[in-house]
């Protein structure tokens, strides 16, 4: 706690950004989400446009990256598949978020039956493997972004429940939190005022964690034909492609797993040093 | 130790039929009818009702209930729409592929990780800790499908020294079988193996600052010797649990590498019913892979019990 | 020569001195105390002596040992020495000891490693070892685990790995802190009777005065990494030649001014604890049990009954003592009395209203009246928070909730009641030292001007020096705002220094009542006697140290 405290009167942004991991992370994930951003107004070729006569060129000036078997500039689809990509994750983890911690906060704080109740729910959404029902999800529904992003969702919230109903669990016993009590607060407002801002640490390292799985998911579902549909672009997608074409075109794998790869990296190093600055202890996480 | 082990298997088994009623709920709330759904829009009438007949549609939710899962315990699992085949008999044929795969990538993961960690971690701070840490944190990002495009390139179009994907299948002989499994396994294994790899270093960093390694250095153990005897099988206990949650991942990388290999395993089998709207195998199939993740946590539950005094009350 | 010479020991830990410049000697078969309190430096004296230290840590200087310097000493060396020639007692029993082994193989593996002893014969010396460190092999097989064992037990276990071989120097390192007083006693008494057997020398490291006055020989203070002073215990204390040494005497010695009070209570003959007319706070027949352990699937678990019974009624400014044992279930019971706790029966009346049973919305007036003061300093405050809005937090009980002035204006009131300045409102908690943490939990705790503050262990986990100042402040305020206390604690020094009447609990019942100085000069029950006679007492362990010096 003293750590943190100190690290609070340093300046946490100051002390974070001398942290190697999280500077390494934050300036590689900020640059995906500038490309993302940046495709909503320019992209260096229309990403609608077929031009079959360009198909599959390899990398040159004109196509840094190449183009797809349509002729679509590679890298105009890598900055639009970003944007679908993140925003995939991000929402999936928003969702996780905001009903897991309220759960796991709510069973922390009853106890009791609603807690075993609860926890007993996590037990079973955790023994379907993720991914898998998440195809299946996907399947049944339809396949679509939306649906990719409720799928995987779905498996963010047991995650982000149990997270904090173990931090919340761990200071409901603390003495601050006996004073609050024998000051009347009721459990609500304990919550809030001190088991929220305590535990926000631990939300924020799972946090960065979901979102990089959350990535990875996404590429998979769309890797299979389950996630954003033609002809909006997506990672997995565009490798979906490039696998039959390994022989002739390599260059058009390459491309979409690095971006893949340099995303999930960015946002795991952001979380390893978030969790480095802000308690050393959380660092078993990974 | 009964006490704590029956509990494991209750809860388990609790899990494990709740688990049922979701899947099989999952039918229920299907937007229109399974039936026309499996068939297509373009199916007659009549084969419609014949097929809701045949799944029992025409039947209430509980009497479908009990008889599915009356009939997944005596491992009869209905009769696949597409194939025209028992289900049983393709998964019993499917599993012969999706079974060896997982364990070979378990048995690689945990071969690769685990001294990885250990290593790293009594090289805390050492080039050598600095640079596997930095490797692990790579594959960790590298998703399990890409790792096995950029493993078919490099091994089958351009080395030629395997496969590309297909199996031949056990009959043709254990050699050319796993050779066409060597590339799978090590797609799916080396990326877990990365996070597994960072969680035992973790774990043991973490146990060699515990108060019990001091008492062991000051009975005069070397750093080395109160690592080896008094750190690891403290360290291993966090370790085992990831090994558990891995094997959720595990089954679910199949789905995708199976895909990516052409394998004719269980994940491929339950993409294709998903494609195909087979909507009985794909149940049998998700319950079949639900059952063994809790089976594996009920053994990694076991595992803990006995590497773990604590869980062994006497009375 | 010296079993050990330490000569102008310095270590610096990544560039911050620690140590500078200690000189400290131990003769075959003597007790040498260490004291100081916390960061002075004395642990790290112990590790530098076996080089055990951080990452990090330069040494310099010299410790001589059997002849040779262990400042340059390599590490296999080292792993040779210990455990062998050097063995280590430290303070935390709890995890001292490997979860996962047996204490037979943790006895036994120092045994093996160092005599090359097979296993048959290691675990017969072990077994040997436990049994004379109190764990007879009836009920302390070597098949059991640690965590069968309590704490005492434990430390015993972690005694007999440092004495297997015979150590000629043990080093201690407050072998006793996290034990309660009995326990000490007892542990206490074992390593002075293995020093004698085996004529060890003893490096035992205390931040209690008196507990190193009962056993040591010779002392030395220790001070933000240098030496104080130096000498026979007897002699250093009782001369107080160096101004430190006389300030941790009195400060360990220290009882509060209490004025009219104390005589006050003193003239009445009555007993005020029971017989008030109108009490304060009036518990009647309390009990609490705890789910026990499910040791077979077919028997329903044993509770456990951790509050045993318990009446009492408490009058108006009153200042009481709860002392007992760990575990007695002190705590239990005062959680219980703040309605943090349900009784499973038995009741709690505040100032005439019953408080069992009632909802939150109506406890807000007793809750008003009744606060509570924690023992750890860092643990009590969220750290998040500023000090302005924590000890803001109780004026949410107020009925009209004042305005932020209003509420400023009280937290800077109470804040220069406990001694703070108005410009520590907007520090955070990590901001201030032990003490000082302390004043701010006082703080909070009288903010709506209770009637009854309960106050759990409040100074044990503080320095000696600043114990003395937070128990004057309890005093004052008693005093001046005539609050009643309940002091919890299991140190009756805290017990004689600052209350009227004090209770024993023991095993969940409260086994004796009176006034505090005649339980504790004549105690009736054994529970109290045995409190009474483990407790270290600096005045008594000085006097009998001078006169068998004579």
């Amino acid at each position: 706690m003293s750590d943190v405290a100190a690290n609070r009167e340093r300046g946490f942004l100051r002390v974070a950004f001398v942290n190697r991991s999280f500077a390494t992370g934050i300036v590689i994930t900020a640059l995906i989400a500038a490309m993302a951003l940046l495709s909503f107004f320019w992209t260096p070729y229309d990403v609608t446009k077929l031009v079959v006569a360009d198909r599959m060129l390899p990398p040159s000036w004109d196509h840094i990256l190449g183009t797809d078997q349509f002729g679509r500039d590679v890298l105009s689809m890598i900055m639009v598949g970003a944007r679908n990509s993140l925003a995939v994750a991000l929402v999936a983890v928003g969702i996780g978020m905001g009903i897991g911690v309220p759960l796991g906060c709510w069973a922390a704080a009853r106890g009791g039956w609603i807690d075993d109740a609860l926890m007993r729910a996590n037990d079973v959404v955790f023994a379907f493997p993720a991914l898998l029902s998440a195809i299946m999800i996907t399947a049944v529904f339809g396949p679509g972004a939306i649906n990719a992003i409720i799928a995987i969702g779905i498996f963010n919230i047991p995650v982000f429940a149990r997270v904090a109903r173990a931090g919340a669990l761990s200071l409901w016993p603390r003495e601050f939190v006996l004073a609050a009590r024998a000051a009347g607060k009721g459990s609500v407002l304990i919550t809030v005022e001190h088991i929220l801002p305590n535990i926000a640490n631990l939300l924020l390292v799972q946090g960065t964690i979901q979102f990089a799985l959350g990535i990875l998911a996404e590429a998979s579902l769309s890797y299979l034909g389950l996630g954003a549909q033609p002809p909006m672009p997506s990672w997995g997608r565009m490798l979906f492609d490039a696998q039959t074409r390994m022989a002739v075109a390599p260059h058009l794998a390459i491309a979409p797993g690095m971006a893949i790869v340099l995303t999930v990296l960015g946002l795991n190093l952001i979380g390893d040093g978030l969790a480095d600055v802000l308690d050393p202890k959380l660092r078993r996480r990974r | 130790m009964t006490a704590y082990l029956l509990r494991r298997v209750v809860s388990g088994l609790v899990t494990l039929v709740v688990a049922s009623i979701v899947v099989f709920s999952v039918l229920e709330v299907i937007p229109g009818d399974p039936a026309r759904l499996m068939l297509g829009m373009n199916a007659t009438d009549d084969a419609v009702q014949a097929l809701r007949v045949q799944m029992g549609l025409d039947q209430g939710f509980l009497v479908r209930y009990f008889h599915w899962t009356g009939g997944l315990l005596t491992f009869d699992f209905g009769k696949s729409y597409t194939y025209s085949v028992p289900v049983g008999e393709l998964i019993a044929e499917r599993i012969t592929v999706s079974l060896p795969l997982a364990l070979i990538a378990l048995a690689l993961s945990t071969a690769i990780a685990i001294p990885v960690g250990v290593f790293a971690a009594a090289r805390r701070g050492k080039p050598a800790d600095t640079i596997s840490m930095a490797i692990s944190q790579v594959g960790v990002a590298i998703p399990n499908f890409w790792f096995a495009l950029l493993l078919v390139y490099v091994f089958a179009v351009w080395l030629r020294v395997v496969p590309a994907g297909g199996f031949p299948g056990w009959e043709a002989g254990i050699g050319p079988s796993l050779k066409a499994l060597v590339l799978p396994a090590i797609a799916l294994a080396l990326p877990q193996a990365a996070i597994l790899a960072r969680v035992s270093r973790s774990a043991l960093i973490e146990v060699l600052g515990e108060d019990f390694i001091r008492t062991a250095r000051a009975k005069g153990l070397s750093r080395e010797a109160a690592l080896w005897r008094h750190a690891l099988r403290n360290a291993m206990l966090p370790v085992l649990t990831i090994l558990g949650l891995q094997f959720a991942f595990l089954l679910a990388g199949t789905v995708i590498i199976e895909n990516v290999f052409y394998l004719p395993g269980l994940g491929r089998l339950v993409v294709q019913a998903i494609n195909q709207r087979d909507l009985i195998v794909v149940e049998s199939v998700v319950m079949l892979l639900v059952a063994s993740v809790i089976l594996i946590n009920l053994l990694v539950d076991m595992a803990y019990a006995v590497v773990d005094p604590r869980l062994r009350t006497r009375s | 020569m010296s079993l050990l010479e330490i000569e102008n020991l310095a270590l610096d830990i990544g560039g911050t001195p620690i140590l500078k410049g200690i000189d400290l000697r131990i003769e075959a078969g003597e007790v040498m105390g260490l004291v100081g309190e916390s960061g002075s430096g004395k642990s790290m004296t112990a590790l530098s002596i076996m080089k055990l230290l951080p990452e990090f840590a330069s040494l310099s200087g010299r410790i001589g040992f059997g002849g040779s310097d262990l400042v340059n000493a390599s590490e296999e060396d080292m792993c040779a020495l210990r455990g062998d020639d050097i063995g280590m007692v430290f303070q935390e029993p709890m995890t001292a000891l490997n979860p996962l082994k047996t204490i037979g193989e943790q006895v036994a593996e120092g045994i093996r490693l160092h005599t090359g002893a097979n296993r048959t014969d290691a675990e017969a010396k072990a077994r040997a070892m436990l049994d004379r460190v109190g764990l007879p092999f009836e009920k302390f097989a070597l098949t059991r685990y640690p965590h069968e064992l309590s704490g005492g037990q434990r430390q015993r276990v972690v005694i007999a790995i440092a004495c297997a071989l015979k150590p000629k120097l043990l080093i201690a390192d407050e072998p006793t802190t996290a034990l309660d007083v009995v326990l000490q006693a007892q542990i206490l008494e074992l390593l002075r009777e293995l020093v004698h057997e085996n004529r060890m020398g003893l490096l035992l490291i205390s931040h209690d005065l008196a507990v190193v006055t009962e056993m040591a020989d010779r002392i030395t203070i220790l001070r933000g990494g240098e030496v104080m002073e130096t000498g026979d215990t007897a002699q250093t204390l009782s001369t107080q030649l160096h101004p430190y040494t006389r300030q941790l005497a009195q400060a360990s010695l220290h009882v509060p001014e209490r004025g009219k009070r104390v005589s006050a209570s003193s003239t009445a003959e009555r007993s005020p604890l029971s017989r008030d007319k109108a009490p304060l706070l009036s518990v009647q027949n309390i009990t609490k049990d705890y789910p026990g352990r499910r040791t077979s699937l077919f028997e329903k678990p044993q509770p456990f009954r951790a509050v045993d019974n318990v009446s009492f009624t408490l009058g108006e400014g009153r200042s009481v003592a709860l002392v007992g044992r760990s575990g007695c279930g002190k705590s239990t019971l005062a959680r219980m009395i703040l309605a943090l706790e349900k009784p499973t029966s038995g009741s709690v009346a505040f100032r005439g209203a019953v408080l069992t049973g009632r909802n939150e919305a109506a406890l807000r007036p007793a809750r008003r009246d009744m606060q509570v003061v924690f023992q750890d300093p860092y643990g009590s405050f969220n750290p998040r928070r500023t000090v302005e809005w924590l000890v803001a937090e109780p004026l949410h009980l107020l009925d009209n909730n004042p305005g932020k002035a209003e509420r400023r204006e009280l937290v800077k009131h109470t804040l220069h009641e406990v001694g703070l300045q108005p410009s520590d409102m907007q520090k955070y908690p990590h901001e201030f030292s032990g003490g000082q943490r302390q004043r701010i939990s006082i703080a909070r705790a009288i903010i709506t001007r209770p009637k009854l503050v309960i106050a759990d262990e409040p100074v044990s986990a503080l320095d000696v020096s600043i114990r003395a100042q937070v128990l004057d402040l309890f005093a004052e305020l008693n005093q001046k705002l005539g609050i009643a206390y309940i002091f919890i604690t299991h140190d009756l020094t805290v017990a004689r220094a600052i209350t009227d009447e004090v209770m024993v609990m023991h095993e969940g019942r409260i086994v004796e009542t009176g006034k505090t100085q005649e339980v504790l000069s004549h105690p009736q029950s054994d529970a109290a006697r045995m409190l009474v006679e483990a407790a270290p007492d600096l005045h008594r362990a000085l006097a009998k140290r001078m006169q068998e010096q004579g």
